[in-house]
């Protein structure tokens, strides 16, 4: 186990009932660097975020997230991993600034680190109305700021920049972009944007490693050829 | 693991109890001089709830097993242990209202501790396989099983405790059923009894066992042959491997 | 651990401040139930045994309102990933919902009891209040533990709301059967008699078994 991989996966396996999700997936990758994850929808890339979010066991395989061994020690790479999925994961009843302190409190993160969030990425003006009465692009900073609120060393985006406008997505970047300079898992839907964003290419078929390759190796009509 | 190991044998020997059971009851057992010849379904009515309360404390302890090593296999013993006990408490609370309406003439007696604790752990066992049913993730399923399974089994000798206090205290108890008391062919009768049924459940969970096992092979060499193209397995409520 | 539970805990109290959904439901179930009673049994006013039995089986379908929604945010709105991402205990979420729960009961007591003795209660409920109070303590302790178990067990599977009444009701008959006992010789219509210490050790009992219990398996319930 080498100290600067903050994933290695070996042979990672994930059933869904009869089905696998996840077959035989290995890679590797470096901390600081940014995976991106493309695939027809159903190839298992949210499963692979999930797993490796620690929110489902793997099956099968070696699988360790920031040092860590999953299952045994995922205790160990809770509260170091950020993730952002559909879901916003904040109470809809309750303000962003409540949501973000809940969460600060969760995590053992000091309280002030919630105003700081909420000025990142552009939300103080609206920090006090319940979730269920902003808009979509306001929900979904709102969720960024749950994501790296205690400042994870492994971030899991999915489709990350679906519901935002280009200003929005600038705002965010520093948080959660290229920029940010975390080690990050991210999932597209968008060949060109997608490679732009990261280091190293994962194509998933069918839960298989279909490719996987060093970004600059590879171009667009590669991953187009996944989705055939 | 094959169970059908020593299936024959043991069904052998449960068939022989049985019928030595059998014949012991009504030639041997003297007639109660209270109750008469319908005193004679104690001997069915107590030896099965018995083996029943332990069929469901033995489905708590695989489920522990089940939890601890997260072996699928412990989840099917413990789900068949807790079918056969479902089926056999049923058993007791019909054998036991027919000896309340001969004796009370009711069907139904509150004051008869173990019949009303019978009911209520009925009522929660009867949860299992709904519970079981509702949820699609095998191996969610599985795990939640085992965790009511745990649940329900601490709670069988609690609620026994509660009840018997309870009655005890309203209804002071009339008529003795079991242990210390009784004249000895009639304890002789009733062990003997008490053996059948549990080879029975024995025997009983073994022949299940066997069966799920021989479909599970089954199935897997169904899908061996046919990869992707097996259908679907229907949801249900039963543990697969 | 205790941070977390404060955590979930403030946060819970929250979202019932702000949507007042639980308790006032429970409140006004209990209260309609009494009028309910009222007819069924054609009976003006309770006393002894009677009245115990109303009041408990009535505080006990209130409590079903209550536990079925227990988890409902939670899944509804993605919580159980923000606390699974977490570095906290998982049992952390079993205390935080069962004091949460605990709440909620006192505060619908604190309610429908008075309203009992207003609708229903023959003698005066201040001739045994302490004892009354010490039986509901320890009763809603095992109410709050056992919910938030069933509660928890129910709310992945499709038939929620359908499996929480049928599971709760017998694993929760020994306590309403303590509670009932105990309640009994307080309310008698000749003065209250003393209470039966032995159900209130039942009780004690019963609530330490299934809070150990459940705290010892509760985690595999988050697990996937």
């Amino acid at each position: 186990m080498t100290a600067d991989l903050a994933l290695e996966l070996r042979g990672l396996g994930r059933r869904y009932g009869e089905r696998p999700a996840l077959q035989d997936v290995t890679l590797d990758l470096q901390a600081g660097r940014t995976l991106v994850v493309f695939g027809p929808n159903g190839a298992g890339k949210t499963t692979l975020l999930r797993v490796l979010a620690g929110l489902l066991r793997p099956h099968a395989g070696d699988v360790r997230v920031l040092g860590a061994r999953l299952p045994d020690e995922g205790w160990r790479a809770r509260g170091r991993v950020g993730l952002l999925t559909h879901e916003p994961l904040l109470y809809r009843e309750l303000s962003a600034r409540e949501n973000l302190r809940f969460h600060a409190r969760l995590h053992g993160v000091a309280p002030g680190r919630v105003d700081e969030a909420l000025e990142a990425v552009a939300l103080r003006v609206r920090a006090d109305d319940p979730i269920a009465e902003l808009s979509r692009g306001m929900v979904q900073r709102a969720a960024v700021a749950r994501a790296v609120l205690h400042d994870p060393a492994l971030l899991l985006l999915d489709e990350p920049l679906a519901n935002l406008d280009p200003a929005a997505a600038e705002v965010l970047e520093p948080l959660i972009g290229r920029s940010s300079g975390r080690t990050r898992v991210v999932t597209s839907h968008d060949p060109a944007g997608g490679l732009a964003e990261g280091d190293i290419a994962l194509g998933l078929r069918g839960g298989r490693v279909a490719l996987l390759a060093p970004v600059a190796e590879i171009d667009e009509r590669r991953v187009r050829e996944l989705y055939t | 693991m094959t169970y059908g190991k020593g299936l024959r044998p043991l069904a052998a020997l449960t068939a022989l109890t049985l019928t030595a059971a059998f014949a012991l009851v009504f030639f041997f057992a003297p007639l109660d001089a209270d109750q008469g010849f319908v005193q004679k379904i104690f001997y069915v009515h107590v030896p099965i709830g018995i083996v029943a309360l332990v069929g469901f404390m033995a489905g708590g302890v695989f489920a522990i097993q089940h939890l601890r090593t997260r072996d699928p296999r412990h989840d099917l013993r413990s789900y068949v242990a807790i079918h056969i006990a479902i089926v056999l408490a049923l058993g007791t609370l019909v054998t036991g209202s027919i000896w309340a309406k001969a004796s009370w003439g009711s069907w139904w007696v509150w004051q008869e501790p173990m019949l009303v604790s019978f009911l209520i752990v009925f009522l929660l066992y009867a949860c299992y396989t709904p519970l079981r049913f509702s949820i699609e993730d095998k191996e969610r399923q599985a795990r939640y099983a085992s965790v009511f399974a745990i649940v329900a089994g601490a709670f069988v000798p609690l609620n026994f405790a509660a009840v018997r206090m309870a009655e005890a205290y309203i209804h002071p108890r009339t008529f003795a059923t079991t242990g210390g008391g009784i004249p000895g062919d009639m304890f002789l009768t009733f062990l003997v009894a008490l053996a059948g049924i549990g080879l029975l459940f024995v025997t009983l969970w073994k022949y299940e066992m066997a069966s799920k096992n021989a479909t599970f092979k089954l199935r897997a060499l169904r899908r061996t042959l046919a990869g992707d193209e097996l259908a679907p397995a229907r949801r249900s409520a039963a543990p697969t491997l | 651990m205790r941070r977390a539970v404060g955590a979930l805990l403030r946060k819970d109290l929250l979202v019932e401040l702000r949507t007042k959904e639980a308790v006032p439901a429970m409140a006004l179930f209990s209260i309609s139930t009494f009028v309910v009673f009222h007819f069924g049994l054609d009976r003006s006013s309770l006393d002894g045994s009677l009245a115990a039995g109303v009041l408990w089986v009535t505080l006990l379908f209130a409590a079903v309102l209550g536990i079925n929604r227990l988890f409902v945010a939670e899944v509804e709105q993605g919580g159980f990933d923000g606390f699974l991402l977490a570095p906290v205990d998982r049992t952390s979420l079993l205390v935080a919902k069962a004091l949460a729960l605990l709440a909620f009961l006192v505060l619908v007591q604190l309610i429908a009891i008075p309203a009992f003795a207003f609708l229903l209660l023959g003698p005066s409920l201040w001739q045994a209040l302490p004892e009354l109070l010490a039986v509901a303590a320890l009763a809603d302790v095992g109410l709050a533990v056992i919910g938030t178990l069933v509660s928890a067990i129910a709310i992945r599977t499709r038939a929620r709301d359908l499996i929480v009444p049928i599971l709760l009701l017998p694993l929760l008959i020994p306590v309403v059967l303590a509670a009932a006992q105990a309640t009994a010789p307080l309310l008698a219509l000749d003065g209250a008699g003393p209470l039966p210490g032995r159900w209130l050790a039942i009780l004690a009992i019963y609530d330490g078994v299934f809070g150990l219990l459940a705290y010892a398996i509760f985690d595999f319930l988050l697990e996937d």
